[in-house]
């Protein structure tokens, strides 16, 4: 495999122009009076807004472009010369320094300040605080939408109610206010057909890894495939066709028995299968992903790709009630699920897709995921039988990600597997309960 | 009146009782009882003394406890309370509780619910997600729901009806606690040199694992003979201790801040038992979950975990300063505490509006090095002294 050339699939390219076209529009806002709302990923309302011809920005989004592109180090520095401490979210503090750094996003347009903050309180508590400290940049409006979480796995009719009727009083009324339109439920019910076509085959895409060897890395890859549905393109026919061309390609893979398409090339070799649990590292993603694709290693399963909507486990859009659709959606969420329903839903994956083991990349910024991943890291191995690797580094701040420490890591880790292989005891455990929400 | 020593060293007994020896008395004095354990910071206290089960405030270990096992938990960037915690949990020292509560602080408390729900599977564990909506008719209504379904539980565990005759006498011996918290606060802004933050502090740590109506005879009887000391004033700028409403600082850490220049006239330490606005407000004939729901919605003190709807923190800060006539303001915040560390830039911006002087430094639970800390207050005093800025 060669690393002098990238390679990258159709659908990869028909994603860049996907973003390249969102930012354009982005910076243009304002000339075509269309409303900015900024939200989050994780629970985003994206039919809701695009039912009210608002723009959507996610703030999350951008640090980890900012990431890409290598620039959310000065961000970060920026940040913590106004005060922001060290120790907290490195996706705030890169927000941030964008912002003060006259918020020019990653494709170098502008990003137009927001007309409301569209507060999806949901899997993250750091979410509320970064929107208080934006609230105070830009003195507009927030519609805080509190998605309670799900501390004991069910979702409730009362979680639910409770979110539908904050959707029809606060956040619809707001967002109806800075649209300047009523929100027409039937367009509403049209998009979410649309998100359900997609989600449809965005699951289809993350199930083939099942089979051997998987056409896609789950992980690696799969942060491409869920960059559309995760944002603003939910409800479009643009979703629609990107996914139906991953599918394809897919498909494509499937017949011809070939691995992934890695930034090195095709993976020719499964040597390992992996899921992994955690963000990854954005601002060395090439490097990382190569540590694992140099060794064969392919995660056929991530729960990272769950956090923007569980699709892969079940959930799917439901235009034919439209409002407790969205409220089951933003409840179901995998960072608002508790711990142990998130390692059974990670035992499951090892199970489900025979993996040989499991990867969990803790991140020093996201306390939603990190905090309590150790002991996630035990109960799966109880539950699987199958030991389990941990690495850590951080989302966009470079100080915190050690190549040579995670490669030593990685590697030994993998070593550790293909001894076990070799012994016959790398078959997991059959599947103890795969819980589908809601 | 009993002497402020013999009261202080039953406050001090209390505080090294990491084991809860004096809740486990509680409960085997009477039938019925339970005790529950409630993670900062929200708690319904009212609701869980209805139902005869005490409301145990559970805030780590501190520097009592030499945390191994929990340490096993968390990588080195997450704060140390649910270390200690877990560890207080393996160590046997929280089997006296029935349950715990584990509410919304931020994504580590909320996933410290899951690793006890696996770790400690004997214990009754609950989530408890105090709305933060702006839209108040959803948050009453769906509170009043959480609360009903929790006071139901807890009744049905205590082997006692669930009656609006309990709550209604829970609420007044809350409320009455809160009036007792009050009057310590006032006595405390008055005469900080008689009322030294790390006794208050002891006797505010009581309130954390005490009947509300013992712990009001004892707070009057402290306050009563702290005010007889007779101390004079020392000359010390008053200070307010912002952010270490959770993990909570060593008690030599707040008597190395009062002993460096400073006199801590207000802070938010032990939030949850504090009062934070009106207490609720019920008639005979109210429904007095409802008058529960009301009073934590209209809660006036913003903080950290809470969402500052009306942006108001800052403002309440500096009216806090006022109020208590304090110089200025030392934040104080656990190392890795995200809510408290965002907060800051929000409020020294207000406070810098205001040219009112403040000074920051982080802790953990278990710092033992106090120098620095020594100097920094110290050296702030000075400036404040001085020049009358930091």
């Amino acid at each position: 495999m060669s690393d002098s050339v990238v390679e990258k699939e159709a659908s990869m390219e028909a994603q860049k122009e996907l973003l390249a076209g969102y930012f354009a529009r982005l910076a243009r806002a304002r000339d075509e009076k269309r409303p900015v709302v900024y939200s989050f990923v994780p629970g985003n309302l994206v039919e809701l807004m695009s039912a009210l011809d608002v723009a959507p920005v996610y703030p999350e989004v951008n640090a980890l472009q900012s990431a890409m592109r290598q620039r959310s180090g000065g961000f970060i520095r920026e940040a913590e010369r106004a005060g922001h401490s060290e120790d907290v979210c490195s996706y705030v503090k890169c927000d941030l320094g964008m912002l003060m750094k006259g918020n020019v996003g990653p494709t170098g347009d502008t990003i137009p300040p927001p007309d409301l903050l569209l507060l999806s309180f949901t899997g993250c508590f750091t979410f509320m605080k970064w929107f208080e400290l934006l609230r105070d940049q830009y003195q507009c409006e927030v519609a805080m939408l509190h998605v309670p979480y799900v501390g004991d796995g069910n979702v409730t009719d009362a979680m639910r109610a409770y979110v539908v009727e904050q959707l029809q009083r606060e956040v619809i009324p707001k967002l109806e206010k800075v649209s300047g339109k009523r929100l027409d439920l039937d367009r509403l019910s049209e998009l979410l057909a649309r998100s359900r076509r997609a989600e449809e085959d965005l699951a289809w895409v993350f199930h083939s890894a099942r089979n051997r060897p998987s056409p896609i890395d789950a992980y690696f890859g799969g942060v491409y495939y869920i960059g559309p549905i995760f944002t603003s393109f939910r409800g479009s026919e643009e979703a629609c066709r990107y996914y139906a061309t991953l599918r394809g390609e897919v498909e494509a893979r499937l017949t011809a028995g070939v691995g992934p398409t890695t930034p090195g090339g095709p993976l020719l070799d499964e040597r390992f299968r992996l899921v992994v649990e955690g963000p990854p590292n954005w601002t060395s993603f090439r490097d990382f992903w190569k540590i694992f694709y140099d060794e064969g290693a392919v995660a056929v399963a991530s729960t990272y790709t769950q956090v923007g909507g569980s699709y892969e486990r079940g959930f799917r859009h439901d235009p034919s009630r439209p409002l407790e659709s969205l409220a089951d959606y933003c409840l179901s969420c995998y960072t608002n699920l508790p711990l142990p329903q998130r390692s059974r839903i990670l035992a499951d994956m090892v199970s489900e897709y025979e993996a040989d083991g499991f990867v969990i990349h803790s991140v020093k910024s996201c306390n939603s995921f990190s905090a309590g991943q150790l002991h996630m890291l035990r109960e799966v191995e109880r539950l699987t039988g199958i030991p389990g690797g941990f690495i850590e580094s951080d989302l966009v701040d470079a100080r915190y990600y050690g190549q040579a420490n995670i490669k030593n890591r990685i590697e030994s880790y993998l070593q550790m597997l293909a001894a076990r292989k070799r012994d016959g005891g790398s078959a997991p455990r059959p599947p103890v309960h795969l819980q589908v929400l809601p | 009146m009993t002497s402020i020593d013999t009261i202080v060293g039953e406050l001090e007994a209390r505080f090294d009782d990491i084991a809860l020896e004096h809740v486990r008395a509680w409960k085997q004095a009477a039938p019925n009882r339970l005790a529950f354990g409630c993670l900062p910071v929200f708690a319904p206290r009212e609701v869980l003394w209805a139902a005869g089960a005490l409301p145990v405030f559970v805030r780590g270990g501190g520097d009592r406890l030499e945390t191994i096992r929990g340490d096993a938990f968390y990588q080195s960037y997450i704060c140390h309370l649910p270390r200690s915690t877990l560890e207080l949990g393996l160590l046997g020292h929280l089997d006296v509780l029935d349950g715990m509560i584990f509410p919304n602080t931020c994504d580590v408390i909320r996933n410290l619910s899951g690793v006890w729900q696996s770790t400690f599977p004997q214990h009754v564990v609950r989530f408890m997600d105090p709305p933060q909506t702006a839209e108040p008719a959803s948050a009453a209504a769906y509170l009043h729901h959480e609360l009903t379904i929790l006071y139901g539980e807890l009744c049905a565990l205590a082997g006692v009806k669930a009656t609006g005759a309990r709550l209604h006498a829970a609420i007044a011996d809350v409320s009455d606690a809160h009036a007792a918290a009050r009057e310590l606060a006032a006595a405390r802004c008055e005469q900080p040199w008689n009322l030294p933050i790390d006794e208050v502090y002891l006797l505010r740590r009581a309130a954390d694992s005490m009947p509300p109506p013992a712990w009001t005879a004892l707070a009057r009887a402290y306050i009563a003979a702290a005010l007889a000391r007779g101390r004079r004033p020392e000359d010390r700028i008053r200070v307010c201790l912002v952010g270490a409403f959770c993990e909570q600082p060593p008690r030599a850490l707040l008597r190395a801040a009062e002993r460096a220049g400073c006199y801590i006239v207000d802070d938010d330490l032990t939030l949850g038992v504090e009062p934070c606005g009106p207490d609720p407000e019920v008639g005979a004939a109210d429904d007095p979950m409802t008058a529960i729901v009301l009073a934590w919605l209209r809660a006036s003190r913003p903080s950290a975990v809470r969402y500052d709807q009306h942006a108001s923190a800052g403002r309440a800060l500096v009216e806090r300063v006022r109020h208590h006539r304090a110089d200025g303001v030392l934040f104080a915040a656990p190392s890795f505490c995200d809510p408290a560390l965002l907060d800051q830039p929000r409020l020294t911006r207000v406070l810098d509006q205001h040219a009112i002087p403040y000074t920051s430094f982080k802790y953990s639970e278990n710092t033992g090095q106090f120098q620095s800390i020594r100097e920094q207050a110290g050296t702030f005093a000075d400036s404040v002294k001085l020049w009358g800025t930091a």
